[in-house]
């Protein structure tokens, strides 16, 4: 089923037929679902699962191959003290990292966990379209099996919808069946509820095979609200067209507590289905340390320490 | 006629005044039985994050020079003896003393708190050594801060007995998770509000009050405490600390009131240091 054919009226008028979010309804649904208390063999069973959802991510300027290949080596084995772990969902870097990320997690048994690469001008996305393609095509060709990419989020708010949707079928098509899509909206900076919604919507029509919320460069990131619209979005875009379309949060998920409440969002909205790697994943570097921590507690009965995992 | 405003006693974690995050609170009566507070009963999960801040706060505390420790703890004490008499209430109130004794054991517990400040800048002067090698180096020998220290003040003693406990660790650099005692808690909930605005940052000195049976074996199996002041603990509780406390090594003491520098030496360890000569 095609929901608009790309033109600024048509886009419009699409987005036009959406239900609006009742503000003060999210917070408090949100809120609510936070407060849900996972115990005993269910926490086990969330942490591991959690565990398997993470894009083990380093973003930073400083960034060097040998940390990149710290963390490969970490995704395949996140604790090497306990074969029962189970590796995470992906890497993600920058585009120039990409290809040592692959080479290191081939050479270490990572051969199913795909590479991310966040491309497109990330984070800003302030850049040409020319370099845009660029950036992508060489994300691709170093073996990047998923794009990160940014929204206009310029274009966006200032209702010019047919550049931001047509950026996104246009890195779609670069990607074509080689890469995933992740299509990053930059929640913190689109101000309402009702601009998330009316983005989430834009991007799956143009497209994205993920959303995802943040860049992790923007405060406020991954807020329980936020990703429930999401969510709520990708149910109803599924019920419209019988597609299913993965959300990605990332930005300030830091510990196991956090971690599990995005869990609980995910099974109450969009249901069972999407707690699966395939659907939803977690953009986080800190969290894979606590969730080992709060696992090795469990496992042996007593607090463990920050000197049990590693620093990275 | 005035209602009276009443006091929600609160632990002390990283700096801030939050309460049990399990909800509970537990009943604390004064020396004639008569109900008079109710203290938060922290539980795991609350020592699990005290540990988690004091661990946060370790580098910066223990990185900060000896005479600028010194001189934090030294204005705790200013600080303490501003609240004289909210302690002399508190410890008449549990301990069912007079008000000149208990008057006497606040200016007891401040005068030992500024003795131990002292010791900051002089314990590695004291106690390090330079070590004669056969080679071209300097040896040297300096005691160090542990790390995060757990400790359990006595239980009959309600303030110059936590001073005691938790002075010398504060002073050897050490952060710590103070168990106050069981029943007379409140003088260490006060010595929160006065580390609270007092300089010493948050994280250096977490406090919480409850059941010691129920927090002593979280504490001694915690892979992240380096040691434990075990004064607070029983005979029987001890023993079993030692014992849960084996699989990281833990260093555990416990004293009796001893005011002395081998009280902060026990939470220090020696670190040694070859330099070249020459080069």
């Amino acid at each position: 089923m095609i929901l608009t054919d790309g033109s600024e009226s048509s886009i419009k008028s699409f987005l036009r037929t959406l239900s609006p979010v009742d503000q003060v309804g999210a917070d408090a649904r949100a809120a609510m679902l936070a407060t849900r208390s996972i115990k005993t063999s269910s926490k086990v069973w969330a942490i591991d699962i959690a565990i398997s959802m993470i894009d083990l991510t380093t973003l930073e300027g400083a960034d060097t191959p040998g940390k990149v290949r710290a963390i490969c080596t970490k995704a395949v084995r996140p604790d090497p003290s306990d074969p029962t772990v189970p590796h995470v969902g992906a890497i993600c870097v920058y585009n120039d990292m990409v290809k040592i990320a692959r080479d290191q997690l081939d050479a270490s048994g990572g051969h199913d966990i795909p590479v991310a690469a966040v491309s497109t001008a990330f984070p800003s996305g302030r850049a040409s379209l020319d370099v845009k393609q660029r950036d992508t095509e060489d994300a691709i060709a170093s073996g990047a099996q998923e794009i990160d990419m940014v929204i206009d989020r310029g274009a966006f708010l200032s209702g010019n919808l047919a550049k931001v949707f047509s950026e996104i079928e246009f890195i779609k098509g670069i990607c074509g069946d080689k890469a995933h899509l992740k299509v990053i909206l930059e929640t913190g900076e689109l101000v309402t509820y009702d601009n998330v919604r009316k983005a989430s919507f834009l991007a799956m029509a143009a497209g994205a095979d993920f959303i995802k919320t943040s860049t992790g460069k923007v405060t406020p990131a991954a807020t329980a609200p936020v990703v429930l619209i999401m969510l709520e979005a990708v149910r109803d875009y599924y019920a419209m067209t019988g597609k299913k379309i993965g959300v990605k949060p990332a930005g300030g998920i830091r510990n196991t507590k956090d971690a599990i409440k995005q869990l609980v969002l995910v099974n109450e909205t969009a249901g069972p289905e999407w707690l699966n790697p395939q659907l939803f994943r977690i953009g986080a570097s800190a969290l894979l340390n606590d969730l080992l921590l709060q696992r090795m507690k469990i496992r042996d009965g007593h607090y463990a320490g920050p000197n049990y995992v590693t620093l990275d | 006629m005035r209602i009276d405003v009443k006091k929600t006693y609160k632990l002390y974690i990283g700096g801030a005044f939050p309460r049990s995050e399990s909800g509970r609170s537990y009943e604390v009566n004064n020396s004639k039985g008569v109900f008079i507070a109710n203290p938060s009963q922290a539980s795991r999960k609350d020592l699990r994050d005290a540990v988690v801040a004091a661990r946060a706060a370790q580098a910066g505390w223990s990185g900060a020079t000896a005479f600028n420790r010194a001189q934090i703890l030294y204005r705790v004490a200013e600080i303490m003896e501003g609240r004289t008499s909210q302690f002399v209430d508190e410890i008449v109130a549990l301990e069912g003393v007079t008000p000149a004794a208990a008057k006497k054991q606040v200016e007891e517990a401040i005068d030992l708190w500024v003795w131990y400040s002292g010791w900051c800048d002089k314990i590695s002067t004291i106690y390090g050594a330079t070590n004669p090698v056969s080679g071209s180096f300097y040896n040297f020998t300096t005691p160090e801060a542990m790390g995060v220290v757990g400790v359990f003040a006595p239980q009959k003693s309600s303030l110059l007995g936590l001073v005691q406990s938790l002075a010398p660790v504060l002073a050897a650099g050490n952060t710590a998770i103070l168990v106050a005692s069981e029943k007379f808690p409140l003088p260490a909930i006060s010595l929160s509000e006065v580390l609270a605005t007092s300089d010493i940052p948050g994280g250096v000195v977490n406090i919480l009050t409850g059941i010691t049976a129920e927090l002593a074996p979280w504490m001694a199996s915690h892979m992240d405490v380096d040691a434990i002041d075990a004064s607070g603990l029983s005979a029987t509780q001890e023993k079993e600390a030692r014992l849960e406390g084996v699989e990281n090594l833990k260093r555990i003491f416990a004293f009796k009131g001893d005011q002395t520098p081998q009280r902060v030496l026990a939470f220090m360890e020696n670190k040694t240091v070859w330099h070249p000569i020459g080069i």
